[in-house]
């Protein structure tokens, strides 16, 4: 049996009161929940404060570049299916520096879990506007207010019918780590927005602002139904739902992939019979020849 | 080398003419029939219409470099006899259509309209230049039947119709012949082009992940790989941008598959964070440049050996790399291969730089002995290590053990941070310094598996024609030509670019009268690299910054000999 302590208590390089401490706990606590033991767990990380994460804890990591996660999470898991591959990083890496990435991943459906430390502000750069900050919030760097509108990344997943998509927030621990226990059960891809506040830099959406706001989907939602996802993703106000706003269960990419039908990538040999035969056809020598 | 036996056969049209078909099909039949090929692809950047060339020297001896006069120009198109005009050999001959024609002098005019339907004229026309070259008709048929037969039947009778028409027709035009010499017996030869043969050293070594985005001419190494892929068992993958592509690849290799990405010089600025990535965080990859003019988009179909400088400085920070640069179709094999085991066994970037020319030169070459052939085995062995697990440890020869993730109870970790030896991020200044020693310790090990640049000719001769990549063809036969005026001159041909070994050369150009560097770019980017890493400057050059290959011609023009 796997238990929260094989996964480690590290110390970190975050401000007292972040919401990652918390995000950290509820990874763990997720992890154990699916059953996984760290050496079948690869994270890939992108650059900021949230993707500092995976180093405080015990798995194998490959902390990348700055929104890039994702691809070498697909390299990762195409090369051996049997890793259970999570991405975890921040609102800028995932949905900015990395946003061509994120529209790939939910159209290849590849079975990785996207966990996303969404605080709605770059924190390591020191306070600029993520693609996620309210339209009108005051930076040192978007001094009259952010002009650009908010981008909604739970509903541009659905729209393109992502495979899971989840809010939670760090508010709720045992919420996150359910999220991530079924994100990880998915087969296909599958992301957690997690709200998150940022102690330092964003003095709008604190702990008590998401804290009010908050609401667990009812037991009556049906996240299969495309239509109220789209609805629910959509509201961001007074109430803002968290939960599986959407599931779509269709095959992930890797099993469509016919060469990974006969196991992983690693450890394979040539067969050089055959690939003599592939030179002679491509160096159109008849076979007769 | 003997190249007074070649004839060059200039087939022309427009894009979507069939041009590729029929070219691929004439030299499929020459090498059936023991002919040595060099061919020439040149091709503007558009789907219809336009001027295309394919050029194929034919020689019963071998040949290694593209030719200039044109002994046999095949017109699709009437623009085509124009547009060549210039370009023909006193024994040439013209085969076009009637009406492209305005004279049958050393013109053969052929009725294409009689002898097949639209669809398959192209085909009538190979008949044609069958005959003219004297070649077997059977080998002919039997050849355009396998190319059609199997994937298109019910073009296979009109194929072979028009072939038979066509070479009936040519009886009695035999002044018009230019009958080639005998080949002699020899061994079994097959067809490849650059990337073909890149694509298949790579397949030999190991290669099991692909991840690309479109790009000439880099594009049909990853299609060569998707034709065999279900058979050798390889996940190819196009990405959403070349980012993605060597993020891709080295995720997958970071898991434990030889990985390779391909593009050419703009698709490579996208990748150029990646680079310094592989480099950082020690993770085995392949990329393959295909160079063409650039800057920017360039001339996206046509060649230049320029990115040198760039693809050597590719990537922030230090790191040790390892570049080659391919000058046959059967360096494209064995280095592709020398580059897995090199990536592996150094835990970093290594890199093939080809040029469109190679890439798409299709040549007669005898097949591989793949049978014998060794493949990279990725990763430490997990018994191996010494506990605790550190997948960055010092180590004296810089390289430290690589295990696969998942594959043990070892955790492997690695960041794009510096890290420790453990490969946690870290801050500390000392640790800093000690890592980036450790990561240069392998440039020492990577130079001594440096592939020795190829010399020929005299100890001390009166001319050194000094090149590198594509050109090596070209080179050596412009060499003889100028040996047979009686001037001793050698040649120094680089394989690979980098690192640089000077005890391996520098004498070589010292004793030699005068030395020239040839190079497919303007800047003299080879030369500049032996001047800052020996000190020894090589004052002339023969550039060549204009699209097209270096030819022996150009070679020998811009020497005034």
């Amino acid at each position: 049996m796997v238990s929260i302590e094989d996964y480690g208590t590290y110390e970190t390089a975050w401000c007292p009161g972040c919401g990652n401490f918390a995000l950290l706990e509820g990874v763990k606590k997720g992890l154990v929940a699916a059953g996984l033991a760290p050496r079948d767990v690869l994270f890939v990380s992108g650059i900021g404060q949230a993707a500092k994460a995976p180093h405080y804890l015990n798995a194998n990591l490959f902390n990348g570049l700055h929104g890039r996660s994702l691809p070498v999470a697909t390299g990762a898991k195409l090369a051996n299916p049997n890793l259970a591959v999570l991405v975890e990083s921040g609102d800028g890496c995932c949905y900015g520096e990395g946003g061509n990435h994120f529209l790939a991943a939910i159209r290849r459906n590849i079975d990785v879990t996207m966990i996303v430390h969404d605080n709605q502000i770059y924190g390591l750069t020191k306070g600029q506007a993520s693609p996620t900050s309210e339209a009108g919030t005051m930076t040192k760097a978007q001094p009259a207010g952010v002009i650009l509108d908010r981008f909604n990344p739970v509903a541009v997943a659905i729209a393109m019918r992502a495979g899971f998509v989840a809010r939670s927030f760090t508010g709720n621990v045992d919420h996150l780590a359910e999220m991530i226990r079924r994100g990880i059960a998915h087969r296909g891809f599958a992301m957690i927005d997690v709200l998150q506040p940022c102690v330092s830099f964003n003095k709008v959406n604190t702990f008590a602002w998401y804290k009010k706001r908050c609401r667990e989907l009812g037991a009556d939602y049906d996240p299969t139904d495309w239509s109220a996802a789209m609805k629910a993703a959509v509201e961001w106000g007074d109430t803002i739902p968290i939960g599986v706003l959407y599931e779509n269960v269709r095959p992930p990419f890797e099993s469509l992939e016919s060469v990974l039908a006969k196991g992983p990538l690693v450890g394979r040999e040539v067969d050089r019979a055959a690939l003599t035969a592939e030179m002679m056809r491509i160096g159109g020598a008849a076979a007769d020849d | 080398m003997m190249t007074a036996r070649s004839t060059n056969i200039v087939i022309g049209g427009e894009a979507g003419q069939g041009l590729v078909t029929v070219g691929g099909l004439l030299s499929r039949i020459l090498v059936g029939e023991g002919y040595r090929i060099v061919v020439t692809q040149g091709y503007q950047s558009r789907i219809r219409g336009g001027h295309n060339t394919f050029e194929v020297r034919v020689s019963p001896d071998a040949v290694e470099a593209p030719a200039e006069e044109i002994d046999v120009l095949v017109a699709l198109d009437d623009a085509t006899v124009t547009l060549h005009a210039a370009d023909l050999s006193p024994r040439s001959i013209v085969i076009a259509d009637e009406t492209f024609c305005d004279s049958d002098d050393r013109c053969l005019r052929v009725p294409f309209k009689d002898l097949a339907p639209a669809a398959f004229r192209n085909v009538a026309a190979l008949g044609v230049v069958c005959a003219a070259l004297g070649l077997d008709e059977k080998s002919a048929a039997r050849i355009v039947d396998e190319a059609f037969g199997a994937k298109h039947p019910e073009k296979a009778e009109g194929n072979r119709d028009a072939l038979a028409k066509a070479i009936a027709w040519c009886s009695g035009k035999e002044s018009y012949f230019r009958r080639l010499p005998a080949a002699p017996e020899g061994p079994r030869r097959i067809m490849l082009e650059g990337n073909a043969a890149l694509a298949l050293g790579a397949v030999s070594a190991g290669l099991r992940f692909v991840s690309f985005y479109p790009m000439t001419p880099a594009t049909s190494i990853p299609l060569t790989v998707i034709g065999m892929a279900e058979r050798m068992g390889i996940v190819v993958e196009q990405a959403e941008d070349e980012i993605a592509a060597i993020n891709m690849a080295l995720g997958a290799s970071f898991a434990g598959a030889p990985s390779l990405t391909a593009t050419s010089g703009g698709g490579f600025a996208l990748m150029v964070e990646g680079v310094s990535l592989a480099g950082m965080t020690e993770t085995p990859i392949v990329v393959v440049v295909g160079q063409r003019p650039a800057p920017a988009t360039g001339l996206p179909t046509r060649t230049e050996q320029a990115d040198l400088e760039f693809v050597l400085h590719a990537g922030h920070g230090e790191f040790p790399r390892a570049i080659f640069a391919p000058g046959t179709v059967e360096d494209c094999f064995h280095l592709a291969r020398k580059a897995f085991f090199l990536a592996e066994a150094y835990q970093g970037p290594v890199f093939i730089l080809t040029d469109q020319f190679l890439a798409d030169s299709f040549r007669s070459v005898e097949p591989f002995d793949i049978s014998g052939l060794d493949q990279v085995k990725p990763g430490a062995d997990p018994a191996s290590i010494v506990e605790p697990y550190r997948r960055h440890a010092r180590t004296e020869s810089g390289v430290s053990p690589r295990l696969l993730p998942g594959a043990s109870a070892h955790l492997v970790v690695t960041d794009s941070d510096e890290h420790t030896e453990d490969g946690h991020l870290t801050e500390d200044l000392v640790v800093r310094k000690v890592m980036v020693e450790k990561r240069l310790a392998k440039l020492e090990g990577l130079k001594r598996e440096v592939v020795p640049p190829a010399y020929e000719g005299s100890g001390s001769p009166e001319l050194l024609l000094v090149s590198w990549g594509s050109t090596r063809g070209s080179v050596r036969e412009a060499a003889e030509t100028i040996r047979a005026t009686g001037v001793d001159v050698a040649t120094l041909h680089f394989n690979q670019v980098w690192p640089l070994v000077p005890e391996q050369f520098l004498e070589r150009l010292k004793s030699a009268g005068s030395v020239v560097c040839v190079e497919g770019n303007s800047f003299g980017q080879l030369a500049r690299l032996i001047r800052r890493e020996t000190g020894f400057e090589i004052e002339e050059r023969v550039s060549r910054y204009d699209g097209l290959p270096i030819t022996p011609g150009y070679i020998l023009r811009e020497l005034s000999v």
